[in-house]
């Protein structure tokens, strides 16, 4: 594509993906670096990009610390229950301390938070969810992230980071091209914030027909937020911790409301209660675990899978109850119309009102992110006040290159942040990315001519290999020469499924199956030199699935590492059945090295809050 | 629901196409009007159908699970600060629903440049934006020591060697 123009842009900080942490970045960056350039880059539109684009009814991380509520540590042995002992908890602290400040904010800008008349309170949803009419959650938070940056390019997708010509393992800008016009962009920066969502799509979807997009994380979550730091050689932590979702059949509408708020329960197909059938077969998995209060996501995922495999499904929500109250009702309703609209379409389609019928749930395909109910991530440092030596080496939430840092989706170990912990691991990234670039000083990164050059053939590659290739058959979609993205991503996500705990596997995995999916993903990989794309949106298209492609080898190489059950319900190890405390109370570490194709594994320690460690492994 | 755009309401403005989060609303070069170019890469976020001026755009169940004979519609009221809904069933019940949007006026946010500019002491502090004010209480910002985490001890052997493989598409060959 030797015509595309090509065009420079410097940056102090740019961020990558203008969501709930990059606009948490850009925030907090200007509020910091009132001399600095910051930049925001965002494949979409940032007033409606990201998984926020429909709205939200919750906030789902509000501690309440000035109506005693709940403290940081409340939050951080939360996370650590529902994730089978194994997160971040210096990070999580973290988060827990400030993210208060960030939904108080919100409340100002112009957010619409629920309160509760008889205390003056925030509404509670739950222990951690606020209520909100959040329609507009996402362009109010973009206002103020619009206002704080010196530029926000919009329909730029990101395809590679730049590493700097001077010192290995420095970061210093990125490349991607204008969905648009096509130009070409090289963004030259001291630092890089990447916050650039979680991964849709990696895991084939219950509907694979018109209905393939109604996915429950965003179908444009295309795991940029681990390809970018994956091929550069950040470490990656936890990817094996893939998210299953318990959701209403086919929208795929949260639950959450309805069994904290509207206090709505689930039964068998046949109007009983499963749970307690299967809390033994789960202790005999888990051991001591399955008594964490609340019960964590997972193990409550694996009773619903065991009752259906049992042959008495489908699992139902029992909604009439709830819903003869009227408040109720509208509340039920209205937390799909702000959030999951398809979910509504397709009751209303179905005739189903859940006053008079029990709506049917079903257990998701597999999602990876950070930020929800798991954990999967890149390797960040901690907090400078805290954390322990392991978990620090240089900057707040700065992944292991240089210069490099993350938010939200994209670092691993802390779970349940969800968008105002999100927000607000971007605007702890944004001030560490300052401090970041005044110790700089003269020393500042420098991008190579020869790598983004080389970089942007690469790029632009699908579209000639269309146009040639296209000129040699009549008509269609199949070619001989080329691969179209949508048939890659099919091929992807059927690898996985099958290869790694689909749904069609029921989860599971082992190791033989694993090392084939590997070889069947290195296949996919050579071929994604042969994508062919018929134009700008093609080429976008293209692009999301290389990203989705190296993330899923990354998971694969740590669901491959792991040798035991950790999540009963996000997926089983069918060789290694039983958690195993002694061997793998760990994170488990990545690095990818870009010339062999190859992922180092190695174990990093968990660090506990010392109130309530368990010290030895059973 | 993937949504379609109706031939006699749209005038092909391009809001749709300049909003999509997924990039599939596209002016067709024929009819010089939107059309979703891509429905199974549409999470029917209802973007586009609220940015539409003409209301011209519409959305019908995914083919493969939604029966048909439905309809959602939105208005999306910025001057009012609501949004209203209006659903239609399969067989003809109709539900509304109506909630605010925002409680203060669009473009009012004061941007972070317009505060006072923090000391060095508050930029090496470990506090944000605003802080400890916004956190409303009177403690300030929460902290701990180091040495309130204690390391997870793994079995010896096993945290002995620190367990290093290579997990590869080559090596599996
Ligand atoms: C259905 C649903 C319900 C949810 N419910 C709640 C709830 O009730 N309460 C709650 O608090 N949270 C909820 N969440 C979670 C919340 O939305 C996420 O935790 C949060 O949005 C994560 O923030 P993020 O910045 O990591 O990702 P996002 O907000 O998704 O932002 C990522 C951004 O990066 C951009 N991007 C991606 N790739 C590239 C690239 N290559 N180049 C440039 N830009 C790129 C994307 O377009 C996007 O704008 C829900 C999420 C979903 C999907
Ligand atoms: S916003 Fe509405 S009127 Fe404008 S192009 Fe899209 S469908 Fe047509
Ligand atoms: S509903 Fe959302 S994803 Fe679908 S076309 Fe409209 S804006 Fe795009």
């Amino acid at each position: 594509m030797a015509g595309k123009k090509t065009v420079f842009v410097d940056s102090d900080i740019l961020v990558i993906g203008g969501g709930f942490g990059g606009c948490g970045a850009a925030y907090e960056s200007r509020y910091w670096g009132r001399d600095k350039k910051v930049v925001v880059v965002e494949k979409a539109n940032i007033e409606r990009s990201g998984a926020v684009a429909q709205g939200l009814y919750a906030i789902n991380c509000y501690m309440g610390m000035r109506w005693g509520e709940n403290e940081p540590e409340d939050y951080v042995r939360y996370q650590r229950n529902d994730l089978m002992g194994l997160v971040r908890e210096d990070l999580g602290y973290d988060i827990g301390r400030h993210v208060d400040s960030t939904v108080h904010k919100f409340e100002e800008w112009g957010l619409p938070i629920m309160t509760d008349p008889d205390t003056g309170r925030y509404q509670r949803e739950g222990k951690w969810q606020i209520m909100i009419h959040g329609e507009s959650y996402k362009p109010i938070v973009a206002e103020a992230a619009r206002k704080a940056a010196d530029a926000v390019y919009n329909r730029i997708m990101v395809t590679h980071l730049l590493m700097d010509k001077k010192q290995p393992n420095r970061v210093a800008g990125a490349v991607g091209f204008n969905v648009r016009s096509g130009d070409f962009y090289v963004f030259q920066s001291k630092a890089v914030i990447v916050a650039a969502g979680g991964a849709s799509h990696i895991f084939k979807p219950h509907s694979a027909g018109e209905g393939m997009g109604r996915t429950w994380y965003a179908p444009w979550s295309s795991a940029s937020a681990y390809a970018l730091p994956i091929r550069v050689g950040a470490k990656m932590t936890q990817m094996e911790n893939r998210i299953v979702l318990t959701r209403f059949k086919d929208g795929y509408g949260p639950v959450g409301a309805y069994f904290l708020h509207l206090k709505t329960y689930t039964q068998n197909g046949y109007g009983e209660p499963y749970e307690p059938t299967w809390r033994q077969s789960i202790e005999d998995m888990v051991g001591d675990y399955v008594n964490h209060e609340p019960v964590p996501t997972c193990l409550r995922n694996h009773a619903f899978l065991k009752e259906v495999e049992a042959g008495r499904g489908p699992i139902r929500m029992v909604t009439k109850e709830a819903f003869k109250d009227p408040h109720k009702e509208i509340v039920g309703w209205e937390n799909f119309l702000g959030m999951t609209i398809g979910q509504a379409v397709v009751w209303a389609a179905n005739n189903i009102d859940p006053k008079e019928v029990n709506p049917e749930l079903v257990m998701s395909e597999p999602y990876v992110m950070g930020s929800h109910a798991t954990c999967s991530g890149a390797w960040a440092s901690g907090p400078e006040d805290y954390a322990p030596d392991e978990y620090q080496w240089g900057y707040n939430r700065m992944m292991t290159v240089d210069g490099l840092f993350g938010a939200g989706d994209t670092l691993g170990g802390t779970p349940h942040k969800f968008s105002s912990g999100s927000f607000t691991e971007g605007r702890l990234a944004g001030k560490a990315a300052n401090k970041y670039v005044d110790d700089l000083g003269t020393n500042t990164p420098e991008i190579s001519e020869e790598e983004y050059l080389e970089l942007k053939e690469q790029i632009y590659q699908p579209l000639e290999t269309y146009r040639v290739g296209r000129n040699e058959i009549t008509a269609g979609t199949v070619s001989p020469t080329y691969l179209l993205p949508l048939s890659g991503l099919q091929r992807l996500e059927k690898i996985m499924d099958e290869y790694c705990g689909g749904v069609g596997q029921r989860y599971m995995v082992n190791e033989p199956l694993m090392t084939r999916g590997i070889e069947l993903l290195k296949m996919l990989k050579e071929d994604l030199k042969n994508l062919g794309a018929d134009g700008l949106h093609q080429l976008q298209r293209a692009w999301e699935l290389h990203h989705r492609v190296l993330a899923s080898e990354c998971v694969t190489a740590h669901t491959m590492f792991r040798e035991e059950t950790r999540w009963p319900g996000y997926y089983y190890r069918g060789d290694h059945p039983k958690l195993d405390d002694k061997n793998w109370h760990c994170f488990t570490l990545s690095q990818y090295d870009e010339r062999t194709g190859e992922f180092e594994m190695e174990k990093a320690p968990v660090y506990h809050l010392v109130d309530d460690v368990k010290q030895a492994a059973e | 629901m993937p949504t379609f755009v109706y031939m006699t309401s749209c005038d092909g403005c391009g809001h749709c196409v300049d909003i999509c989060p997924s990039d599939i609303m596209h002016i067709d070069p024929v009819t010089r009007r939107a059309v979703n170019i891509e429905p199974n890469f549409c999470w029917e976020c209802y973007s586009c159908v609220k940015a539409c001026p003409q209301n011209a755009i519409d959305a019908r169940g995914y083919a493969d699970f939604a029966p048909m004979g439905h309809s959602v519609r939105v208005l999306r009221e910025e001057d009012k600060g609501t949004i209203s809904w209006r659903l239609k069933f399969r067989d003809g019940r109709e539900k509304h629903f109506e909630s605010p949007i925002r409680t203060t006026a669009w473009g009012s946010i004061k941007c972070a440049s317009e505060y006072e500019i923090p000391s060095n002491e508050a930029i090496n502090s470990q506090e944000l934006a605003h802080e400890p004010d916004y956190l409303k209480t009177d403690q300030g910002l929460p902290s701990v020591t180091v040495d309130h985490f204690i390391k997870y001890e793994l079995a010896p052997a096993s945290a002995a060697k620190k367990k290093s493989k290579k997990v590869s598409a080559q090596a599996a060959e």
